[in-house]
């Protein structure tokens, strides 16, 4: 029996290119550890980071790890916009075929699963339990289990660019091509592997926090009184209750076929390629709102917060949410009106996509209306709402235009297509998240961010998408399909496709200034302090605490008697009572979490390389490990009250 | 209510609640499994069909072994709510014990198929039929796994809060592969033995 399985050292090699990601890769990883010990920070990783169960810490993490991939995939979508500006008539480009497949479908998992997904947790564990005044989430240990899993998932996409290559079958691998018989490599292995792990991480996320949401809200917080934010939350939680229990079957069946010899996808014996097809989208659609939702929420939080108003029309807006939550289960198969499933399947399935254009407007009206005769502040979070606005409203056109099935299907597979969901993601979900966390920033890390260099990045990172994109619409519907790697010089594409690129660099120097922005700030942080908990006279309860907040959030769980609490609590003048402190219960760290997803991503290592007994000997061990977890009874300490009280002071001091 | 008293009910209700969205997202999982049987169910590619295959008698007993298990669960939870500790251990055996005669001949089952050359490989049919029980007969051995750590957590430590929610929760779970099994015998063994 050969241990090693399939790998060997030829896996290495995958061509020029890929060897500047593999040494990018190498040394960053090489810089990390040798400033780890050149700090001698070792032990405080461990202690303060990597067995950590507190929400405040994981969500950081979340959004260091989102960021890091980000940048992963922002160069590959460099990659490829390079490629497409120069690889016109004889000129095939700088990327072979295989790695330019591979460069995209990178960038299309990455973004979606390790960026989006991660910011999106990142500030679900940061704001939620501080939105409902609760200490911590449900269970926190299953919380850190969900995070390293993520992580192990970012790893296993990792590997394969250090070793054997990733898919070359698009983001969502459609079958036949990536069954054995087409794609015989480790690729698709890596990408299945990879989501399956992140993906049951985000599924016991999203079980924790839709506990935590409807268990953990603060006395006298009913539903209607709740912040729209958590709102949102909860619609994007019910959507991964529902749907990434689909993922991991689909992906199982996916695996099986292509380990064990099944047929569910294949060509021949019975299989039937399409079914893949619809489970796939039967998460992949709601997996957008499940994205989107929360920016929606940030938004609301937002707009209310620098129009000095209560969000206009709340009741409205959670209906709207809930319209989309059910919507969005019943348009997945407008990802293929192609199929053929016939004219009144697509009807249906058109006339359901439309409708959701009727909440999402709702939305955009109400936030409109909450800006109207409201004392606006202009702070870099509203310039991103109102990119947002511009961007996502002619998006959601295009999506419209695209719901209708004799359109799309001349617009099916094309870069119009491309560029629509990029205006939905880049505008609505990226632009959602970035203002969420200039929003959250001082909440997070106790000061604000510069707002002159951010304007900067807002504007080069607007302009830059208009510039990117646009030409891509155009392109679409003058024919250019997706992912070309090259084509004929006569169609006169060329310029369009260098414009396209132009705006992509326009859009590196926004990330570039963002950076700056961050580094500026670290350096100015005195001067922007946040000493009050509250810098931007927020309306909710995440900015009563201090900032950042105390390891267990709030001394107190005091009752809520209003929906904008936190605004509703100042405006009484009364001096609050002499605080009586309680102990609290506190989660112990544990380093389970992190064994368990180690032990994860080396069963899926091991699977990818055919290594079957790690595999086995993984999954026995993450078996082992719980079972030893769950025999356990104590998984929590008790702060004295005198302590809290010693805590609080403090803060007091520090504030004064 | 005492503030302990109230801060364990919130424990309860939190973890049970936990444990119940949990479950319902594990049903989502075998509907895109049965969803996925159901479109594959006639595409035996020339293959044999759960007509020329399925036993109703043989799957008969498997499911009245695993429904009088569901029921000897429910007695070992009834008892940890009451807090006898024997009556929860020889339940519990007995459930483990029916448990694992399903399986038994669940494997049976799959092994003669495998024998007669009707693998999983046979056909798409096969594949989602393999699967789709498979994944059922996944879970059973997962209960069992947890049944038998219970059993030693219980028999070692006694009845106690945090014990009676594990019983509670396992009970449920067990219950719930019950309510699969059911769906299972009508969609995957009487639809196939109907035609």
């Amino acid at each position: 029996m050969n241990l090693l399985g399939r790998l060997n050292l030829d896996a290495i090699w995958q061509g020029p290119v890929t060897a500047i990601g593999q040494l990018t890769v190498l040394l960053s990883g090489i810089a990390i550890v040798g400033l780890l010990f050149y700090f001698k920070r070792w032990k405080w990783l461990w202690r303060e980071w990597l067995t950590t169960v507190d929400p405040k810490k994981i969500g950081v993490m979340y959004i260091i790890v989102a960021v890091a991939m980000g940048l992963r995939a922002f160069s590959d979508a460099l990659m490829m916009r390079a490629q497409q500006a120069v690889a016109s008539g004889d000129n095939s480009g700088f990327l072979s075929s295989d790695t330019y497949q591979q460069v995209f479908s990178a960038h299309g998992s990455i973004m979606i699963f390790f960026m989006a997904m991660g910011l999106m947790f990142g500030l679900f564990n940061l704001i939620v339990p501080l939105q409902i005044r609760a200490r911590d989430v449900a269970f926190p240990f299953l919380n850190a289990t969900s995070f390293w899993l993520f992580f192990a998932g970012a790893m296993l996409f990792n590997t394969s660019l250090l070793i054997g290559g990733f898919a070359a079958t698009g983001w969502l691998a459609y079958p036949p091509l990536s069954e054995l018989a087409y794609s015989p490599g480790p690729g698709v292995d890596y990408w299945i592997w990879g989501l399956q792990i992140a993906g049951i991480g985000s599924l016991l996320s999203g079980i924790n926090f839709f506990v935590t949401i409807l268990k953990m809200r603060a006395p006298g917080m009913n539903l209607m009184k709740m912040p729209m934010f958590c709102w949102s939350v909860l619609g994007s939680l019910v959507l991964i209750l529902f749907a990434f229990p689909i993922l991991t079957a689909t992906l199982t069946m996916l695996a099986l076929d292509r380990s064990l010899g099944m047929h569910f996808f294949t060509s021949d014996f019975g299989g039937n390629p399409m079914m893949y097809v619809n489970l796939i989208w039967a998460w992949g659609h709601p997996e957008v709102y499940i994205l989107i939702l929360p920016a929606f929420g940030i938004f609301s939080e937002v707009v209310a917060t620098f129009s000095r108003k209560r969000l206009f029309g709340y009741t409205s807006m959670v209906w709207a949410i809930w319209a989309i939550v059910v919507l969005s289960f019943i348009v997945w198969l407008h990802h293929f009106f192609t199929m053929g499933a016939g004219a009144n399947v697509n009807a249906f399935f058109g006339i359901m996509t439309m409708a959701i254009a009727v909440p999402t407007g709702v939305k955009i009206f109400n936030w409109l209306f909450t800006m109207y005769r409201g004392r606006i502040k202009f702070a870099t979070p509203m310039l991103w709402f109102m990119g947002f606005v511009a961007t996502f409203t002619v998006g959601g056109v295009a999506g419209v235009i695209m719901a209708i099935p004799p359109a799309d299907f001349q617009l099916h597979n094309s870069l119009f297509l491309v560029a629509h969901f990029h205006t939905m993601l880049i505008g609505g979900v990226v632009f959602g998240f970035f203002a969420g966390l200039i929003y959250w920033f001082p909440k997070i890390f106790g000061f604000k961010l510069n707002e002159r260099i951010g304007r900067y990045a807002f504007w080069c990172w607007f302009f830059g998408f208009l510039l990117a994109f646009i030409p891509l619409y155009i392109l679409g519907l003058m024919g250019a399909t997706r992912r070309l790697d090259g084509y004929d010089a006569s169609l006169g594409w060329q310029p369009l496709f260098i414009v396209a690129g132009v705006g992509v660099l326009i859009i590196g120097l926004g990330i570039a200034l963002q950076a700056l922005q961050v580094i500026v700030s670290i350096r100015q942080r005195n001067a922007n302090l946040d000493k009050t908990g509250d810098p931007w006279n927020g309306r909710t309860l995440e900015w009563a605490t201090a900032s950042p907040s105390v390891f267990y959030n709030f001394a107190r769980i005091t009752p809520v008697n209003d929906r904008d609490a936190w605004w509703a609590e100042k405006q009484v003048k009364t001096p609050p009572p002499k605080p009586r402190y309680e102990d609290i219960e506190i989660p112990k760290n544990t380093s389970a979490a992190l064994i368990m997803a180690f032990l994860a991503f080396n069963f899926g290592f091991g699977y990818v390389w055919h290594m079957y007994w790690l595999s086995v000997l993984c999954f026995f061990g993450i078996i082992t490990c719980l079972i030893i977890r769950s025999l356990k009874d104590e998984h929590e300490y008790t702060l004295p009250a005198h302590d809290v009280a010693k805590v609080e002071a403090a803060i007091r001091r520090r504030y004064a | 209510m005492k503030e302990e008293e109230m801060a364990s009910a919130t424990a309860e209700s939190k973890t049970v609640f936990g444990f119940w969205v949990y479950l319902m997202t594990d049903c989502v999982l075998f509907a895109s499994l049965f969803a996925t049987f159901v479109v594959l169910r006639n595409n035996t590619y020339g293959g044999p069909s759960g007509q020329d295959l399925f036993s109703l008698s043989f799957v008969l007993s498997e499911t009245i072994i695993l429904l009088v298990s569901s029921f000897s669960i429910g007695l070992a939870w009834l008892a940890a709510r009451e807090g006898n500790k024997r009556p929860v251990l020889s339940f519990m055996a007995l459930t483990f014990l029916l448990g694992l005669a399903f399986l038994t001949l669940e494997i049976k089952e799959f092994n003669h198929l495998y024998q007669e050359g009707n693998s999983w490989r046979r056909s798409g049919f096969l594949s989602a039929f393999f699967t789709l029980v498979g994944t059922h007969g996944a879970h059973i051995t997962a209960g069992l796994i947890w049944m038998a750590t219970m059993m030693v957590l219980i028999y070692r430590r006694g009845i106690y809060a945090t014990n009676v929610r594990r019983v509670t929760m396992l009970a449920l779970f067990w219950h719930f592969l019950d309510v699969i099994w059911i769906f299972i015998f009508s969609i995957v063994y009487l639809m196939g033995i109907i035609g």
